[in-house]
């Protein structure tokens, strides 16, 4: 079994604030998060991918197909976005980071069979970096 | 319990196959393709699984493994073009797949007995792309 990750990056703004909750307790739960103007951060998201090597090319896959995958279906609607204006998914959803790496892994899962053949190397694990210090990992 | 340690190396490479075009390599392989060769500053993880020893505390000497990763990897490898100089890549192309591979087969023997066992490999080619080899059979 070969393992391989990309890092890729987008910067994006955000505003922590739950429906179901008051304005007092929104700005409890949130702290500096719930700042009603927002706030951002450059994320990186580590994709892992896994399978077997193709022993004419020496290739697990080729990169610029997982390349055109983050990009159309990631990068393109997320970076230099509002999350909560712009991100269909959080018209209802709170964008914290664990939401965010939830809606990365269904994104790329859905697209996956388009743009990867059966026998191809599958979506292993999707790490999510909100700041330097802050990192969720989801095991797909 | 896992210890790891890190070493560094920078070569360059070409990766393409004598089979294809030049087109196909380039629409296989990215600019790794370029015939003219591109260098990385590899980065080399290798993890060892064992128990501490009971007397010395340790899973294994680090700084042999430190002798192992020099004498098998950074020796032959560091400043020089794989593809020419380091086999098998005169005939392997010489992807992070394949180069992860071959450090896993080099460290292998040193580690085939004994209790700590060879666990991972990980290599970043860059600072942005590595890749994980912890052995296996038909791969």
């Amino acid at each position: 079994m070969m393992r391989l990750t990309r890092r890729y990056r987008f910067c994006a703004s955000h505003r922590l604030n739950s429906a179901d909750l008051t304005e007092d307790q929104n700005r409890e739960l949130y702290g500096k998060c719930n700042n009603p103007h927002g706030h951002g951060h450059d994320y990186a998201v580590d994709i892992t991918v896994a399978g077997t090597v193709d022993e004419e090319t020496g290739l697990l896959l080729r990169l610029q197909d997982l390349d055109s995958l983050i990009g159309e279906s990631i990068l393109r609607e997320f970076d230099h976005r509002n999350l909560n204006q712009d991100v269909a998914e959080f018209s209802g959803l709170v964008p914290t980071s664990e939401n965010l790496a939830r809606v990365i892994e269904n994104r790329l899962k859905e697209k996956w069979p388009s743009h990867f053949s059966a026998g191809s190397p599958v979506l292993e694990k999707v790490s999510l970096h909100e700041t330097k210090r802050n990192r969720f990992e989801l095991r797909t | 319990m896992l210890i790891t340690r890190r070493v560094e190396f920078s070569a360059s490479h070409v990766c393409s196959l004598p089979t294809l075009s030049e087109a196909e390599n380039w629409a296989l392989y990215g600019p790794a393709a370029n015939p003219h060769g591109h260098g990385h500053n590899y980065v080399l993880e290798v993890s060892l699984k064992g128990e501490p020893d009971a007397v010395t505390g340790m899973v294994f000497d680090l700084k042999r493994l430190k002798e192992i990763l020099n004498q098998t990897v950074v020796e032959p490898m560091d400043h020089r073009f794989l593809n020419a100089e380091v086999a098998p890549f005169d005939r392997v192309v010489p992807t992070a797949e394949n180069l992860a591979r071959e450090i896993w087969n080099r460290l292998q023997p040193y580690f085939a007995a004994g209790s700590a066992r060879l666990s991972n490999v990980r290599l970043f080619e860059t600072e942005d792309v590595f890749v994980d080899y912890a052995g296996g059979a038909a791969e």
